[in-house]
């Protein structure tokens, strides 16, 4: 076997593929929240428990991921963005995968019955927050094509203008839940309080995947700006 | 002169093996970056490097040649020991190539320039004395060490961020492609032309004058540059392509002027290293051919650089093949616009260090080139651990080629001397 070249080892592997796989995985994970709710909807819990095991597995390779990157980038390696941002972001994506891990668990585990009255509304706050984490998706994806003109250009404006698309969504997914909020606020007096409790909570926490969503964009924009 | 002929064997053996060992290891430093951005594949990186390696050897590798065959070592002090002088360059050659095959067994990046100055410096300073070492040159030649990484750098900088101005960052980065490549493939035939010219082709039978050497190598850059516009209008574009990566298409344009930059790149280390093996070769050529006249006035005799270029191809095509293949994954990333980036600077630079007779490691002038793409945010990831790895050979190095070649010198002085 030839010894490998002084050139050759200077390539470290390049950490944007494997950002990219890891919030496909992410995104993967939340877009199964979906038929989560549509079954805990129709108080499927057969159903319901299957896909939560696929959220908790999906969760699972996301966290293997960021582990394996997290590796990969040693403090000895050189990069056109500054490491800790990069790690920041990732950290950040994985916390996306958390959240919709905790949402379909508290749900299952508590058999937690919505009310009818919110089943739109509901359903369209969960879609705009699952819209917010797959435009995330989309502006990482933008990476290695950043990477390619320097972070340089017209590329950036490409970027930011997905980031400004992002902002927008997040905010859409904060007016849902304020009218969601709103409605369950005009339910809650003949309800079970803890049910109603956790309710909000439940609503607090699909919020955070927009809220995580967009925070990845804004250390995405932190990587332009360096 | 007793042993005359024995000298010139022996010479010519060693200084074969060290142009076989600089083929075999150095030039896949040259050519893998080709290799790894797929501009070329390994066969074809293999045949533009025989040829280009053996032109610059032949045509441009004269200066540095004459730089290690008498400008390291203050010959006046050998006068009536021209014998001392023929046992200290094959103790250097000697000395250089079993370091250089300890190193690559081990798997140090060692480079082959370093371990003969070293020797030759060693051998000089302990075998004759401290005074018989030229110490100005040899600091000129240690302080090209640093500058020629930091040039090429600066380079490959600037020629990047050009790349990014004139064509990525632009509206339609594969229109821009089609028109400025073509400009960096003149170039890259300008440069090298240019270069060659000026610092001479006397041995060939060619005598130019300056305008000349212009008009020659303005010809020589539009030549390349038409050729490269033919391979650019013969690429097949797919608009599919881009769909996952938007500058899948416009990086096939840039492979063209990789191939480009890979032929420079050989034509260049050609040129520089080549000296290293057969520098040593041509002074005890010449001091047994003038009958022990150690001043060493009379013309290198051209085969010299021949044989030289030979046993770079052969120590290629036997062996140097290998070490091109060992192209990690890593260096994907490299894709053609960087890829060329750092190789014209790389190349650049050796050949104007060629040109000044200043023995420089071409591998670490790829290097700094690399870094200098990187400096820009071009490249997603750098091992820095290899800046460590380079002093580390510095070091290790110059006193190993040093004390190795004061041993042989002992050695053959103690066989071949009265």
């Amino acid at each position: 076997m030839a010894r490998k070249s002084t050139i050759f080892s200077m390539f470290g592997q390049s950490p944007v593929r494997p950002l990219q796989e890891h919030i496909e995985k992410v995104f993967d994970c939340v877009n199964e929240l979906t038929p989560y709710f549509e079954a805990v909807i129709a108080q499927d819990w057969d159903t319901a428990k299957d896909i939560q095991k696929k959220i908790s597995a999906l969760e699972g390779d996301a966290d293997k991921l960021k582990k394996e990157l997290r590796m990969q980038l040693p403090q000895s390696l050189f990069l056109p963005v500054s490491r800790r941002d990069l790690l920041e972001l990732l950290s950040m994506q994985d916390k996306i995968a958390n959240r919709a891990k905790d949402i379909a668990g508290i749900i299952l585990g508590r058999k937690m019955v919505l009310p009818e009255k919110l089943h739109t509304n509901f359903t369209s706050f969960v879609s705009r927050c699952i819209d917010t984490v797959e435009q995330a998706k989309v502006t990482i994806n933008e990476l290695d094509e950043l990477v390619e003109t320097g972070f340089k250009g017209k590329e950036v404006k490409v970027v930011e203008s997905l980031i400004k698309k992002l902002d927008k969504l997040e905010s859409e997914s904060d007016k849902l839940e304020v009218k969601l909020r709103a409605s369950l606020f005009k339910l809650e007096k003949d309800m079970n309080p803890v049910e109603v409790m956790f309710l909000y909570q439940v609503i607090d926490w699909i919020g955070d995947l927009a809220d995580r969503a967009e925070r990845v964009g804004s250390r995405m924009e932190l990587l332009l700006a360096k | 002169m007793d042993y005359g002929t024995t000298f010139i064997i022996l010479a010519c053996v060693f200084g074969f093996f060290m142009a076989w060992g600089v083929g075999a290891n150095d030039v896949a430093n040259a050519m893998g970056t080709s290799v790894g951005s797929k501009a070329l594949t390994i066969k074809q990186a293999v045949i533009i490097a025989a040829f280009f390696e053996f032109l610059g050897a032949y045509l441009a590798g004269g200066e540095v040649t004459a730089t290690i065959r008498k400008g390291i070592i203050d010959t006046s002090l050998l006068d009536d020991q021209p014998d001392l002088l023929i046992f200290g360059m094959l103790a250097s050659l000697l000395a250089a190539g079993i370091w250089l095959l300890i190193a690559s067994r081990a798997g140090w990046p060692v480079s082959t320039t370093h371990s003969i100055v070293g020797a030759l410096v060693g051998f000089a300073a302990v075998g004759i004395g401290v005074d018989a070492v030229k110490w100005g040159k040899v600091g000129n030649i240690a302080a090209s060490w640093i500058t020629s990484p930091a040039l090429a750098g600066i380079i490959s900088y600037w020629l990047f961020v050009s790349v990014q101005k004139l064509i990525l960052d632009t509206e339609n980065p594969l229109k821009n492609a089609k028109r400025y490549v073509p400009i960096y493939i003149f170039m890259v035939g300008f440069i090298i032309a240019l270069v060659t010219l000026i610092k001479g082709l006397k041995h060939v039978g060619l005598h130019t004058t300056g305008p000349e050497n212009y008009a020659i190598a303005t010809i020589a850059g539009l030549v390349t540059m038409g050729i490269g516009m033919i391979f650019i209008r013969r690429l097949h574009f797919d608009p599919d392509a881009d769909r996952e990566f938007h500058f899948a298409n416009v990086e096939k344009v840039f492979a063209i002027l990789m191939m480009f930059t890979a032929a420079a790149m050989a034509f260049a280390h050609g040129s520089n290293d080549v000296a290293n093996a057969v520098g040593p070769l041509a002074a005890v050529v010449g001091i047994v051919q003038s009958g022990g006249e150690v001043a060493q006035k009379s013309a290198m005799p051209v085969w010299i650089l021949f044989l030289g270029g030979i046993g770079i191809v052969i120590g290629l095509v036997t062996y140097g093949h290998k070490v091109i293949a060992t192209v990690g994954t890593g260096i994907t990333q490299l894709t053609p616009s960087r890829g060329f980036a750092a190789t014209l600077a790389a190349a650049t630079t050796v050949v104007v260090a060629s040109g000044w007779g200043l023995p420089i490691s071409t591998t670490h002038t790829l290097v700094g080139a690399v870094l200098g793409v990187g400096l820009a945010r071009g490249i997603a990831a750098l091992n820095m651990t290899v800046i460590r790895t380079i002093f580390l050979s510095w070091i290790v190095t110059l006193p190993a080629g040093a004390i190795l070649a004061i041993i042989f010198f002992f050695t053959l002085k103690g066989i071949f001397g009265q």
